[in-house]
């Protein structure tokens, strides 16, 4: 892997295969090796390797259409590939538990149940009996502290809040990974600083493995550990920032210098990406 | 107008009608003999519906529109999903789906009544083959154009194939289920009063306003006319009615 030349003394630019620099303490959480996917005979990702460290919130950015989102759809089972493997923490994907939010909640979640229902689907698929899946939901509900009227179908609820239970629905069957395909890219910009904040507590709560992909530098960068910049396809890792400020962040975050340093890091990254 | 009225906006257009009806009549425009005036008409419709002959006709063209559209459903909607469920499967049979859809149901009448006599079986079974392909062809589209991203979001939640299939497509094709019924009922009417008016019936709207011609009865002809024209409104309603209760999410 080429060393790409990196920027501000925040932004390592970590390696694959071990001999990353800013993952070193943590064991990778999902291994990806010599993953191959053609569309149509446009190789989106050829011999790709990729190491994503476990409990870390790994936001993915890259010029459109590079493959943000067929890599994780890849990594979740949704999309086949061509070769290559894909393990977590040495298992198959058929072998853990993975949440997945994807943007569009109108159309992922079903309008036909209360949106109590809706978080409570997967434990059913689970053939978690019922009383069970009412408790396990009403826990998660109470733990998120949500405040909204579950008994309403998804249609009645404003955008937000049927992306909220797009995320609790992802959450209930308690994920080893959550994925997020650009969450928040079909809220105005008010419910998006909302939403943040929100899946910012989750993460802080959880602990879990987290991977974003957005279309937004800003929120990448602001919400994440690790910044995955992807180059146009067939995709290379152009760069994997770490970005280590403290959490909670806030809006103040916004304006410190390790964040204003990182984000024009990556933007020089990607711009040369997007050129080259 | 005010806006308090606007529920009454639908009435305007019958009154006019009806005065405009009074009209023709009051003036001579149209010959009386071919045209009675409303009060005639409605008087007729009245005394047929309660305790005579239209009323039982009424009943009958009922009986056999809902039992040749139950035929109908209880093939078409599960055929519809199987087929719906590959859209490879659909692709290869669309074409014959298509064609028989195309051929006017009524054109079908000589070889069903080579297949089942003359009586209710060839009239039902004539409007149910209408029908049957009208509600297949929604259902099938229902199915095949179920949301890729709800169909996705169930297969990363784990369920299998069969549980996507019941739990999602069969569910997301509801509403466009809901049209072909509609659409279907609709037709098996049609269909249903015209075998009743010509392939030897001796009951049902069809024969009623056949034999009022025949008989020069006009009154009663406007009558069992109003009578179907009613029928058709109501089970239209009625497949409304039912869509919003059970399919509450249609078109949200």
């Amino acid at each position: 892997m080429e060393r790409l030349a990196t920027g501000p003394r925040t932004c390592a630019s970590a390696a694959v295969a071990g001999a990353a620099v800013g993952s070193a303490t943590v064991l990778p959480h999902v291994t990806i090796r010599g993953l191959t996917k053609r569309f149509d005979k446009v190789s989106i990702y050829e011999n790709f390797d990729l190491d994503l460290p476990r409990g870390k919130l790994i936001s993915v950015f890259g010029p459109n259409g590079c493959g943000k989102s067929t890599l994780i759809n890849m990594i979740a089972g949704l999309v086949a590939y061509d070769s290559g493997e894909i393990l977590f923490a040495g298992k198959r994907r058929e072998q853990v538990k993975l949440g997945y939010v994807f943007q569009n909640y109108r159309e992922a979640l079903f309008p036909w149940m209360r949106a109590f229902d809706n978080i409570g689907y997967p434990l059913k698929l689970m053939k978690v009996p019922k009383p069970e899946r009412r408790a396990r939901t009403e826990r998660l509900v109470a733990h998120l502290d949500v405040k909204i009227d579950l008994n309403r179908y998804p249609y009645e609820l404003s955008g937000g809040q049927q992306q909220l239970v797009s995320i609790m629905r992802a959450l209930v069957v308690e994920p080893e990974i959550l994925f997020l395909d650009e969450p928040f890219s079909a809220l105005d910009y008010e419910m998006t600083l909302f939403m943040r904040e929100q899946l910012q507590r989750i993460f802080l709560e959880t602990g879990m493995t987290i991977v974003l992909v957005s279309h937004d530098l800003e929120e990448a960068v602001y919400l994440a550990d690790r910044i995955l910049l992807l180059s146009r396809h067939p995709a290379r890792i152009a760069d994997f920032v770490v970005f280590d400020s403290a959490r909670p962040r806030s809006a103040a975050t916004l304006s410190s210098p390790e964040f204003v340093q990182t984000k024009a890091h990556c933007l020089d990254v990607f711009q040369r990406e997007v050129r080259g | 107008m005010r806006k308090g009225l606007d529920p009454l906006l639908p009435v305007v257009g019958v009154v006019g009608l009806i005065i405009a009806w009074y009209a023709a009549v009051w003036y001579g425009i149209v010959d009386p003999v071919l045209l009675p005036s409303p009060g005639a008409t409605f008087h007729a419709l009245w005394s047929g519906m309660s305790g005579g002959a239209l009323g039982l006709d009424f009943v009958k063209t009922v009986w056999r529109t809902a039992v040749s559209t139950a035929i109908a459903a209880v093939i078409a909607i599960p055929l519809g999903i199987v087929l719906g469920s590959s859209e490879r499967l659909y692709r290869s049979v669309e074409f014959v789906i298509d064609f028989f859809r195309s051929t006017p149901a009524s054109a079908m009448f000589p070889l069903f009544l080579v297949l089942f006599g003359v009586g209710d079986k060839t009239k039902i079974s004539v409007a149910a083959f209408g029908a049957a392909l009208v509600i297949l062809f929604n259902v099938a589209y229902g199915v095949i154009n179920a949301r890729k991203v709800r169909l996705l979001a169930a297969k990363v939640m784990g369920a299998s194939r069969l549980r996507v299939l019941l739990d999602v497509m069969l569910l997301e094709s509801l509403p466009q289920t809901f049209v072909g019924l509609r659409n279907g009922v609709s037709l098996a009417l049609v269909i249903i009063v015209v075998a009743e008016m010509f392939i030897g019936s001796r009951d049902g709207l069809g024969h009623r306003v056949f034999e009022a011609q025949q008989l020069f009865d006009m009154p009663d002809m406007y009558a069992a006319i109003f009578a179907a024209g009613a029928l058709g409104y109501g089970l239209n309603l009625m497949f409304i009615l039912i869509e919003r209760r059970f399919v509450h999410w249609s078109g949200k």
